[in-house]
């Protein structure tokens, strides 16, 4: 056995890891969620705003990094449109744009009721890493003129009388790196006090966290992060349990469960083979 | 080695035998559309083709995307060939590296015209000119601002160093650039990142409730909090040997950074496997139409 292990082939182990995330895929387990405190602001700092108010969307991710963020800005996507905020959508990644077309279809389909240009507006990508935050926290127009399309800002009821981002009533912001949620938090939510909740990919939380809550509202870590929000909002708005797109990161949490009671195991074994074979002098 | 071709052979067979199959009988993989008509013009209606789950396919309007459908398959492939790497480099991987950084360049040297280019650099300077051809929306009567010769003139000089002589010329806005940038992100960090994280770390370490009693929990989070900034702090403080009561503080402040490294790593295997699940939701919901968890082909 000890053999066995010591020389298992590593391809067997990401046949293990693919199964452990294929099999609960294919079948569709699903686990309940305990939201945690952390999360629990992120929710309460977009519910407890006055229906219809200001809310800067900041979706700065590519589809590199849509299996961890896709479900959670839709999820926040959602939530605003529930209560009738205005949604200021805006990326500073040159492939953000796709993404955010993505929550405007789910907005066309979803909530046929909301008007583009006085519910919700794609501003598009925005080039110059911060550069572009620190220009629209103070004069909104010096670099952003139109919408995505090129309708100029004055021509629509939301944007035309707004100057700054800090008329907004909070910025929502879903990060998967530089320029991401750490700017946003440096040229916008510290030095002018606006209101800040993000949610980000698994690598960068640890270093999102120190923010939190005193820089950030609030912070949601990963797809783990993302199911339990997922579960607040459901729990809020029965009609949303009718709507499998409503439930997305909920089904990724039962490939992670599997995969990382496989990964803890292989963690074990791992350690097992290192101390026999140092008892046997093999190391 | 040759069972293992044998092997990898018979698998590619039945992995291809088993996909003519299921299109041939499900019809898998297939993205159907349905055309609506946004705008009535003088040349002709305007028409948008919109995506729709092929439970919809027979309704009215509604038709078989090839592009759509050509995308999803190649995607597919993609998807599989740059999984193919975990059982080593192959050309099928190789392939697929190629199109991805080709493609990603490409994406970004247009959408750096488009967006930086044209919508910053020339509508400041030619905007009548712009209004013209690239931007029709954009408003009339805009007068060209000059002081965007200056970054005009700036990215000439950077592409200087391509010509043959007089390299040296780009030295001076990479120059301009990196000061302006230090500048630029020194103030923030100090106020944003520097002071505040200061100001967050100064915390009571006896917490009460609103009801005015104790609170274990809070006080005992203020209390790690606090210790555990300072413990990292000792370990990075190189003016006194790290020996004696130093020396365990140090240690204590190594332990910390481990549990940090520690829940950094398992967020990043948590990404990752969500990254990996996403993919394989793709190919067997869009693709293979094995799984339907949106419902979409409900009916068929």
């Amino acid at each position: 056995m000890y053999q066995f292990l010591k020389t298992l082939d590593r391809r067997w182990i990401f046949l293990l890891i693919l199964l452990a995330v294929a099999i609960p895929i294919y079948w569709g387990w699903q686990f309940p969620e305990r939201p945690s405190p952390m999360v629990r602001s992120v929710f309460e700092a977009i519910e407890n705003l006055p229906d219809g108010s200001h809310v800067w969307m900041a979706y700065d991710y590519d589809p590199g990094a849509q299996g961890e963020l896709h479900p959670m800005a839709f999820a926040f996507t959602r939530q605003c449109a529930l209560k009738h905020h205005k949604m200021y959508f805006m990326t500073l990644w040159p492939q953000g744009p796709p993404m955010i077309q993505e929550n405007i279809d789910l907005l066309k389909r979803e909530f046929p009721d909301l008007t583009y240009g006085e519910d919700y507006v794609n501003l598009g990508y925005r080039p110059g890493y911060e550069g572009p935050i620190k220009l629209a926290v103070t004069d909104l127009r010096s670099t952003i003129a139109a919408d995505v399309d090129g309708t100029s800002l004055d021509d629509m009821p939301m944007t035309a009388d707004v100057k700054n981002i800090q008329e907004m009533d909070l910025i929502i912001n879903t990060s998967a790196g530089y320029p991401g949620t750490k700017e946003w938090v440096l040229y916008a939510s510290t030095p002018y006090n606006i209101p800040t909740v993000a949610g980000c990919t698994g690598v960068q939380s640890p270093y999102l966290y120190p923010y939190v809550p005193r820089q950030l509202n609030g912070l949601l870590g990963a797809i783990k992060g993302a199911a339990e929000y997922e579960f607040l909002l459901l729990e809020a708005y029965p009609e949303l349990r009718e709507n499998p797109n409503a439930r997305e990161a909920l089904r990724r949490m039962g490939p992670q469960l599997l995969a990382h009671l496989v990964i803890i195991a292989l963690i074990i074994v791992g350690n097992i083979v290192y101390f026999v074979g140092r008892s046997r002098g093999d190391m | 080695m040759e069972r293992e071709k044998l092997f990898w052979t018979a698998l590619m067979l039945l992995g291809g035998l088993f996909l003519a199959g299921r299109a041939a009988m499900v019809g898998n993989g297939r993205v159907y559309v349905q055309a609506e008509t946004i705008a009535e013009t003088d040349a002709g209606p305007v028409v948008h083709h919109r995506g729709v789950p092929p439970s919809q396919r027979s309704e009215a309007n509604v038709s078989l995307s090839w592009p759509r459908t050509i995308g999803l398959w190649v995607a597919a492939f993609c998807t599989l060939g740059i999984m193919s790497f975990v059982l080593g480099d192959n050309p099928f991987y190789k392939l697929m590296e190629s199109i991805f950084v080709g493609v990603s360049a490409a994406y970004l040297m247009v959408a750096g015209f488009w967006d930086e280019l044209v919508q910053n650099l020339f509508k400041s300077i030619v905007p009548g000119l712009m209004r013209n051809s690239f931007l029709p929306g954009l408003e009339e009567g805009l007068q060209p601002d000059l002081t965007y010769l200056a970054p005009l003139l700036m990215s000439i000089m950077m592409l200087w160093r391509l010509a043959p002589k007089g390299a040296w010329i780009a030295r001076w806005p990479l120059a301009f650039f990196i000061g302006a940038t230090a500048g630029f992100r020194l103030v923030s960090y100090l106020e944003s990142d520097f002071v505040q994280q200061i100001n967050n770390t100064i915390l009571p370490l006896i917490v009460y409730t609103a009801d005015e009693s104790f609170d274990v929990w809070g006080s005992l989070r203020n209390s790690l909090v606090v210790v555990g900034v300072l413990l990292g702090l000792v370990y990075f403080f190189f003016s006194v040997p790290h020996r004696g009561v130093v020396g365990g503080l140090a240690r204590g402040g190594v332990w910390l950074l481990m549990i940090t490294f520690g829940a950094s790593f398992g967020y990043t295997v948590m990404g990752r496997i969500a990254l990996l699940a996403d993919r394989l939701q793709f190919l067997f919901d869009d693709w293979l139409w094995l799984i339907d968890p949106t419902m979409q082909r409900m009916g068929m």
